[in-house]
């Protein structure tokens, strides 16, 4: 079970949270005007790297609030924690 | 004959204790384990092995014991698979072995033993597979197996504890106290833990000295200093399992099982789930036998196993003894047991050139020592009678025309030690092979642990000492430890993974390499040549390293067998993955107090007590555990529920639906959020009604469906089912938070603050009459589909008109502990008509009867709206919304897609079975199926079946006789309407008034301060009379942050409490406060709150609040909540779990004071969890 700081209660149990899955995914301004692949990119490709990976958490024991972290998929370190609405960190800088 | 022959540095010989193994009885002493007392008493056999069901003796000293394996006691306290190596002696204990059959002494399956080359590796997959493997398998499985599973019921309690330590020492030896020593001054909190009863792991008993002390004074003092320091748990008769991500470990605490069973506590085994910020482990090493011919013989040990029945029991492994070895370790076996009066015959040493630092016995000694040499026989039934050994060349093969004989009676095998790096390698630590100890030790890992003394490779005591210490500092410090460490102080060994003795006149081939599963040096080979090359695959197709044991004694040479046939170095080799558990862990600890009711909450709806008194049967659907029936005068299930909806339908039947979600939604954008969330419009909704809805997920399928209500311009309360109350809650804020944010809404579940009670039937009207109400519940005034809000019976409620019966209906909502009271009130009326109260069973006839859809029943994952008549809706509202895309691709847009309809049967039969799928003819060949039942009953009012199916009509003439396949026979049935009521729309309006009211008012059964537990180091009582208040504010006023700084009350920070004389208030989330006190100041502390929120609500009722004060306050929260507590400062909330419930912690007041909050409708859950643990926590 790792261990997730989240931004507004500090560090909690995974089992308090609810994983949300790839982070930084936006849906589409019209959906009506895009085309059945761009909708399926949207709906159900996603990345699914060996090493860090943004995805978005959700404190549902707790605050009841989303946030993104980096995580290493090979490692399971938490490396950075941020904004839901902010922009990802640079993967270079969070694994130095 | 007895084997003790002195004193031990664990047992006690005054006092002797008296146990029966296998039936007979034996005396062992206080301190022994069921294997050194087996020993001592001479029992060579203590169990048969797996396949062959050759007799054996004890190899090992600890839970790397592969052959001891026994079920202690019987009954429900029965325990299979035990080491008896690892089971703590008490008197009137009853042992057997597993795995023999009638007896140990006459085992008939022996039998396989003769068969042996018969049964090679992977002989069950090979002989087996024709025709089908279970035809076999109960006869095989009865013949191998171990243990026997207990059948009786464990009364015990397992405990389980959330705990969190700076550093966390795993194992008790030399090295680990000596970490804890270094490590102690610090001041940070510290654990260390050793499986063991005792500490000092094998220096117990020792002659050897520890920084200038005699081992065991060394111990005892540094026990006995490190428990002067209240920074620092020793804990004995733990053993940590696992190791788990970021630094979790689990831990299991023995509590009772030493002592006999008629003076066992209630509470049997502890689950520590310990979160260390740094972890150290001491845990040592495991010896490895040598593979030689006969090598399972009983008296074949492990040198460092008789060193350890002779430190800490006194006892010999035999009258005359020799060793064989390639490593230095033996030596100092031979020396003690020497100096203990055993006769050792020789020493016999793989390497041709011993050093010099290895010739420690005493001159004059016997003891022959003969190098390059090792053993090719061994020779002795039941037990070793003599040894044959032969030189061996440079590649472990012995030379025709060497060999001789040695009369001795038990042979002590080492051919190298192996660190115990189960723990490191869960971590995910790497291991890398060193040449000189011919071993994986462990190199770095991703978490924050290290390795120190044997287990990281280091078996020189000086060195070891110095290396704990310097890697305790460098750890406390946050530096890196160095890798690899310095194991040049460990003296050489010569690698010997087996004996070949193919050169030899009277080759012997049978060399065990695992004992525990009868797994050969051949079969390993075998395993090479048919073409397995993976160490994991071998394992598994040989059992290799599988069982309780998993390879403790025998993984390491097993990879040396490999690599030899593989031609590669261990190191190429590999290990297989080390997982949890280290060691067998019962299942009961793991299962803590999630056993019986307590299984999972099960939410109670608030007429739970009443309705069990009004004889209601209770059934689990989704989280809730509701009244399926109320069966009156001995009825059974079907004539209860035919009652229930006939009296719903000629007069009132009263339902607590107080499950239903309800979810507030408010703000400037609240209408345009709702209008995207569901199929509906929404938009042209206006204030004071009602409208249906079904919901989507964004993959198009139907997800939930419900009624919304709009309060006010900006105010909605979302209607959901029971069962999706909290995920469409959830899916709320992901599209608030992280999508729409330029939307200001606040959302809140209110689904356990208000109790519903619906009334549903053509009196309905009649029965409210007889209440006092601010409420005009006239057809005119309150029409279907209408909300309301005012008093009832001197409560606040909130009323929507709306129906899922069919029937004039009205779901009233009151404060959650006024439900109960409210259903009473209306069963409790004298009336002309029946009003009786019914169950979910009942509702889903009623709603069946209706044609109304039930999501989940009528609807899969595979279902969009389109199939259920909604292609008009869509069309209208022309609008995006959740899920709107996904059902105009292809696939949803195919005109031959199943449709929800109603079915008619057309013969006189009962309702088919939901699940029967529809054809069009009864040709058993080429029918294809256009679709199934989705709901079906017998209706008691029209009596006859009503069917809801997902069919393709596509095709289809409207009277086609289509058939349901109904358990084997074909039904005819034919498409109709949904639903089999006659004039719906007047059902709905019900009958006028008629009746004259009369007064019988109950009294409302509220719950009192109540003291749950009481004892002098932890309190806990019921706080029902507290206020609770939430407030929210919209995301636009935080931004400005004028909220706070305007009024001062509300606290700026997440989980920051301000506390007032008889109120606090805390801040739970971003934009949401809670209130909690009473009297006047809570009442002040509202009033001088001088902004407006978004949304306050009153949720006294829905919260139960208890209170915990006492020394022992945070024990007994740790044991259910994840959350440091320990952490928690005055004036602080936290939100966290309790156990499988969310809850509330607030600690205001004073140290030792938390008030913990939690659901109404799992309070008696949590009150059970607390009553059952507090005991505990004064242990």
């Amino acid at each position: 079970m790792i261990q997730i700081d989240c931004p507004h209660c500090g560090p909690r149990d995974e089992n308090e949270f609810i994983c949300g899955g790839e982070a930084h995914i936006s849906r589409p301004a019209n959906p009506e005007s895009i085309s059945d692949r761009a909708w399926a990119d949207y709906m159900f490709f996603r990345e699914n790297p060996r090493g860090l990976h943004k995805e978005r958490w959700f404190h549902s024991h707790g605050c009841r609030q989303w946030f993104n972290i980096i995580r290493c998929t090979v490692t399971h370190k938490v490396k950075a924690v941020y904004p839901i609405d902010a922009e990802a960190p640079s993967l270079v800088e969070v694994d130095s | 004959m007895s084997f003790r022959i002195s004193d031990g540095a664990l047992i006690d010989r005054s006092k002797e204790i008296a146990f029966e193994f296998e039936g007979r009885r034996f005396t062992g002493y206080q301190g022994d384990t069921l294997a050194s007392a087996l020993l001592a008493n001479g029992v060579r056999i203590v169990g048969r092995s797996f396949k062959y069901h050759r007799p054996r003796g004890l190899i090992a000293s600890g839970l790397d014991e592969p052959n001891g394996i026994v079920q202690v006691e019987t009954g429900p306290y029965s325990t299979p698979n035990l080491k008896s190596t690892a089971v703590e002696l008490y008197n009137g204990m009853r042992a057997e072995a597993v795995n023999r059959w009638p007896s140990l002494k006459y085992d008939l399956l022996s039998v396989n033993s003769l068969i042996k080359r018969f049964l090679p590796a992977g002989f069950y997959y090979k002989t087996f597979m024709w025709p089908d493997w279970h035809l076999f398998e109960p006869t095989i499985r009865a013949a191998a197996g171990l243990g026997e599973s207990p059948k009786d019921v464990d009364p015990s309690i397992y405990d389980q504890k959330f705990d969190h330590v700076d550093l966390l020492i795993v194992g008790g030896g030399i090295a680990g106290l000596k970490s804890a020593l270094t490590a102690a001054p610090s001041g940070k909190s510290i654990l260390i833990g050793d499986t063991e009863p005792f500490w000092g792991g094998r220096f117990v008993g020792s002659d050897s000295h520890v920084e200038d002390h005699p081992a065991d004074e060394w111990i005892h003092a540094t026990v006995e200093y490190l428990n002067t320091f209240k920074n620092v748990k020793l804990m004995t008769r733990t053993m940590a399992f696992g190791y788990y991500d970021h630094n979790l470990i689990g831990l299991c605490e023995r509590l009772c099982d030493h002592l006999p069973v008629t003076q066992r506590g209630v509470h049997r085994e502890r689950l520590w789930k310990v979160r260390a910020g740094k972890v150290i482990l001491a845990t040592g090493a495991h010896e490895r036998p040598i593979v030689c011919p006969n090598n399972d013989r009983p008296g074949v040990m492990l040198a460092g196993a008789a060193q350890i029945y002779a430190r800490r029991f006194g006892i010999a492994p035999g009258k005359r003894i020799v060793i064989a070895t390639n490593n230095s370790s033996a030596y100092h076996v031979a020396s003690e047991l020497q100096a203990r009066g055993v006769d050792v015959a020789a020493i016999v040493d793989a390497r041709s050139d011993i050093p010099d630092a290895d010739m420690i016995l005493e001159h004059g000694s016997n003891c022959e020592i003969i190098a390059g040499t090792s053993v090719t026989n061994i020779k002795g039934r039941n037990s070793v009678k003599s040894v044959e050994i032969a030189s061996i060349d440079d590649h472990c093969t012995a030379i025709r025309g060497t060999e001789r004989w040695i009369k001795c009676d038990a042979v002590l095998t080492s051919s190298g030690w192996s660190p115990a790096v189960h723990l490191h390698s869960q971590s995910g630590g790497k291991l890398s092979f060193d040449k000189q100890l011919q071993s994986f030790v462990p190199a770095a890992s991703p978490q924050d642990c290290i390795s120190i003394g044997a287990a990281s490779g280091n078996f020189d005591i000086m060195t070891s000492l110095e290396q704990a210490e310097a890697l305790t500092r460098t750890i406390l410090d946050n530096r890196d430890p160095a890798f690899p460490p310095d194991l040049s102080a460990n003296k050489p060994i010569r690698p010997l993974w087996y004996v070949d003795t193919s050169e030899l006149k009277h080759p012997e081939r049978k060399a065990w390499v695992d004992y525990q599963n009868d797994v050969t040096k051949s079969d390993v080979e075998l395993a090479v040549r048919e073409g397995f090359q993976s160490v994991e695959h071998v394992k598994r197709y040989t059992t290799l390293g599988m069982a309780t044991d998993q390879g403790k004694t025998s993984n390491i040479n097993g990879i040396g067998i490999m690599g030899a046939s593989l031609q590669s170095p261990p190191n190429e080799v590999g290990t297989t993955k080390f997982r949890p558990p280290y060691n067998p862990t019962s299942l009961g600890v793991f299962a803590g107090v999630r056993v019986g009711q307590n299984n999972h909450p099960g939410f109670l709806c608030p007429s739970h007590a009443l309705a069990e008194k009004l004889g209601a049967v209770f059934d689990d659907y989704g989280p809730w555990n509701r009244a399926a029936y109320f069966a009156k005068d001995g009825e059974g299930e079907a004539e209860a529920v035919i009652r229930e909806v006939l009296t719903t339908r000629s007069g009132v039947g009263v339902f607590d639906a107080s499950a239903l979600g309800k979810i507030e939604v408010k703000g400037p954008d609240a209408a345009k959020f709702i209008d995207r969330l569901y199929v509906n419009n929404m938009l042209t909704l206006s204030v004071g009604n009602c409208r249906y809805g079904v919901m989507l997920d964004e993959n198009g399928i139907v997800f939930d469906d419900g009624v919304v209500a709009r309060i006010s311009e900006d105010h909605f309360l979302v209607g959901t089912t029971s069962g999706h109350a909290s995920a469409v809650f959830d899916n709320m804020e992901h599209w608030l938070q992280c999508e729409w944010t330029d939307l200001d809404v606040v959302v809140a579940d209110v689904t356990q603050d208000w109790a519903v009670v619906n009334v549903a039937g053509p009196k309905v009207r009649e029965l409210i009459a007889h209440f006092e109400t601010t409420i005009d519940f006239s057809e005119e005034s309150f029409p279907h589909m209408r909300f309301r809000a005012g008093r009832l019976a001197g409560v606040p409620c909130r009323v929507q008109r709306v129906s899922f019966t069919g029937e004039a209906s009205f779901e009233i909502s009151v404060p959650w502990r006024y439900g109960a009271d409210l259903f009473l009130k209306f069963l409790d009326r004298d009336t002309a008509y029946s009003v009786e109260p019914f169950g979910l069973e009942a509702l889903m006839i009623m709603r069946v009867e209706n044609g109304f859809l039930h999501v989940g029943s009528d609807t899969d994952g595979t279902t969009i709206p389109q199939d259920l008549g909604f292609s008009r809706i869509i069309e209208k509202k022309g609008r995006d919304f959740i899920g709107y895309r996904s059902t105009v691709r292809s696939d949803g847009l195919r005109d031959d897609r199943r449709q929800l309809v109603g079915l008619k049967m057309l013969d006189n039969g009962p309702a088919p079975l939901a699940g029967a799928h529809v054809v069009a003819s009864q040709s058993p060949t080429n029918n294809v199926s256009l679709g199934w039942i989705t709901s079906s009953v017998d209706s008691p009012t029209s009596h006859q079946p009503v069917l809801m199916g997902l069919v393709k009509t596509k095709g289809l003439s409207p009277d086609q006789i289509l058939y349901a396949f109904d358990q084997g026979t074909y039904r005819p049935v034919m498409i109709s309407r949904l639903g089999s009521l006659s004039a719906p729309k007047d059902r709905l309006r019900g009958l006028p008034v008629i009746d004259n009211p009369r007064r019988r008012v109950s009294q409302l059964d509220e719950r009192t301060l109540e003291t749950i537990i009481s004892n002098n180091q932890i309190s806990v009582r019921v706080l029902s009379q507290l206020n609770v208040f939430k407030i929210f504010q919209f995301r636009s006023a935080l931004k400005k942050s004028s909220l706070q700084n305007a009024t001062g009350i509300l606290p700026q920070n997440v989980g920051s409490v301000k506390s007032y004389n008889q109120a606090v208030c805390g801040c739970s989330a971003p934009g949401e406060w809670t209130f909690v006190g009473s009297g006047a100041d809570f009442d002040n502390l509202l009033d001088e709150l001088d902004v407006t929120p978004a949304l306050t609500l009153d949720v006294s009722h829905g919260i139960l609040t208890f209170e915990i004060v006492g020394q022992n306050s945070n024990e007994l929260l740790q044991r259910f909540c994840p959350f440091r507590l320990t952490d928690m400062e005055p004036e602080k909330l936290v939100r966290t779990r309790f156990e499988d419930v969310s809850c509330q912690i607030i600690k205001a007041g004073f140290q030792d004071r938390y008030l913990l909050q939690v659901r109404q409708s799992v309070a008696p859950y949590v009150e059970r969890l607390l009553r059952n643990s507090t005991l505990n926590c004064n242990a």
